[in-house]
């Protein structure tokens, strides 16, 4: 693990994997839980985990830089599971990214079982892998002006739901009806990090 | 019908109601938010013997103009702006009884960009997760405001010692900003490191509660390729393809993929908050505390 000082009071923890970066997530939440870091923010995301708001971020960076990556957690039993419609726009174009006749990308996603690899771009949207990397995309070379929200949606190694209609530059296989975001609710995001999660294929309209 | 509430008669360029903000929800791709102006916001609440984390309106450039239905204590702060009761000039930066029915008039700053309006009882719209305040990135929290627009506003505070003036910071001429390198500096050439403490920028029109952009000399990276998207954090200095530094404010996104090259001392930011397009900045390298 690699620790690397963010201003007065953070740190960016980086390691080798998305895998390790979840791994290091779980371990840094079980010890906030246990009162033994106190920090306003824990921030993961691709190959890193951000501590934001440490009083002491270089005594934390030592003791993270001598440690070792903690064991992956075992997964949370419970599954999210997303009623979607295979109707998006640019299922024909990610076919031919991946080299299979069009209805066989509703088949590929919907057999995959993913994880929330962390959140970002917007409240509730989820970077979420699972799929192998041989179907990795491209994003879009011109990004469209306005996604509809609930948008199911593929950009390199991740696969993503627009919680609200935004802009957007990922390739959109589908659309569900699923709540993602709702600020009443605890919590407001359906998929928080370190959450499992299947697309159920719903008939098309 | 209550008339504990304030009518927007005039909404200006941008008003946004703000509070402290909600931190504590990025892990979910919550932006922090807040007024960008902290020290402002809670002064003008302090003057109006509000809780500093009450709930106050942040204009942008021209002010806006405001009428209570019942009688308030107001105060404006931040940027210094005429303002106005009833059409008469009254003190900027100290707080006014504004009469049932009267209109509150905050007029185009002199100096600054933001202005800070606090209204005893504190602007008492929906919280979400915590907070009142406007996110413009990601939606969260009242629309920004409209003319005709009503807003409630909370009880107002009980007997209390009221501040009666209080000194407020100039908005600068010259913005310096005080930075500590990293985390992705070894992203950018030599070269480019150098001139980022060392030339001028300057605060470009298109900065806004998002970022502080800059225009000035590229920076040129090291290396190629993309960074997998990274934790950010208030003051983070990001350096988008165009080369040109983007100090993030309080509604910046919680993750980006363009490296960070340094980070503001969180004391420069409510200065940051308040220099106008085309105000010099400075990034000054400080030792890490």
């Amino acid at each position: 693990m690699r620790a690397l000082a963010v201003g007065d009071r953070a740190l960016l923890v980086e390691v080798a994997s998305g895998e390790e970066a979840r791994a290091l997530h779980a371990e840094l939440l079980r010890r906030r839980a246990e009162g033994s870091l106190i920090v306003d923010e824990i921030v993961p995301a691709a190959r890193t985990v951000l501590l934001d708001g440490l009083a002491d971020p270089s005594g934390w960076a030592r003791e993270l830089t001598a440690a070792e990556v903690p064991p992956a957690p075992a997964h949370t039993r419970t599954v999210v599971t997303l009623p979607v419609r295979y109707d998006g726009p640019d299922l024909a174009e990610v076919a031919a990214h991946w080299g299979v006749p069009e209805p066989e990308v509703a088949r590929i996603h919907a057999a995959a079982e993913f994880t929330v690899a962390f959140c970002g771009f917007a409240p509730g949207f989820g970077y979420l892998t699972g799929l192998p990397a041989r179907y990795d995309v491209p994003r879009r070379d011109t990004p469209r002006t306005a996604v509809p929200a609930g948008s199911v949606a593929l950009a390199g190694p991740y696969t993503g739901v627009y919680p609200r209609s935004s802009p957007g530059g990922w390739q959109l296989i589908g659309t569900t009806d699923a709540a993602l975001w709702d600020h009443a609710r605890v919590p407001a995001a359906l998929l928080t990090p370190g959450a499992r999660v299947r697309f159920a294929p719903v008939a098309t309209a | 019908m209550t008339d504990r509430a304030l009518v927007v008669v005039r909404a200006g360029a941008l008003t946004t109601v703000q509070d402290r903000g909600r931190p504590g929800h990025a892990h979910l791709g919550v932006p922090r938010s807040g007024a960008l102006d902290g020290p402002a916001a809670a002064l003008v609440n302090r003057l109006v013997g509000n809780p500093p984390g009450a709930a106050v309106l942040e204009t942008t450039l021209n002010g806006c103009a405001l009428r209570p239905r019942s009688t308030v204590v107001m105060a404006v702060g931040g940027a210094p702006s005429p303002v106005r009761v009833g059409g008469r000039p009254v003190a900027w930066g100290a707080p006014v009884v504004v009469p049932a029915g009267q209109l509150l008039e905050v007029g185009t700053a002199v100096l600054g960009v933001r202005a800070y309006v606090a209204v005893s009882g504190g602007l008492d719209v929906e919280p979400v997760l915590g907070s009142r305040s406007t996110d413009l990135l990601s939606g969260l929290g009242p629309a920004p405001l409209a003319d005709g627009v009503v807003l409630p506003l909370g009880d107002p505070p009980g007997p209390h010692a009221r501040v009666d003036v209080a000194p407020q910071p100039r908005p600068p001429a010259e913005l310096v900003l005080r930075v500590t390198p990293g985390p992705r500096d070894d992203w950018f050439t030599p070269r480019a490191v150098h001139d980022f403490t060392s030339r001028v920028y300057r605060v470009s029109s298109a900065s806004n509660r998002i970022g502080l952009r800059t225009e000035g000399p590229a920076l040129e990276r090291a290396r190629a390729g993309e960074l997998p998207s990274e934790g950010m954090v208030l003051g983070a200095v990001q350096v988008p393809p165009d080369g040109r530094p983007v100090v993030f404010l309080a509604d910046h996104p919680t993750t980006g993929g363009y490296p960070v090259i340094a980070v503001v001392r969180a004391a420069d930011l409510p200065a940051a908050a308040q220099a106008v397009p085309g105000v010099p900045v400075r990034f000054v390298a400080v030792r890490r505390r």
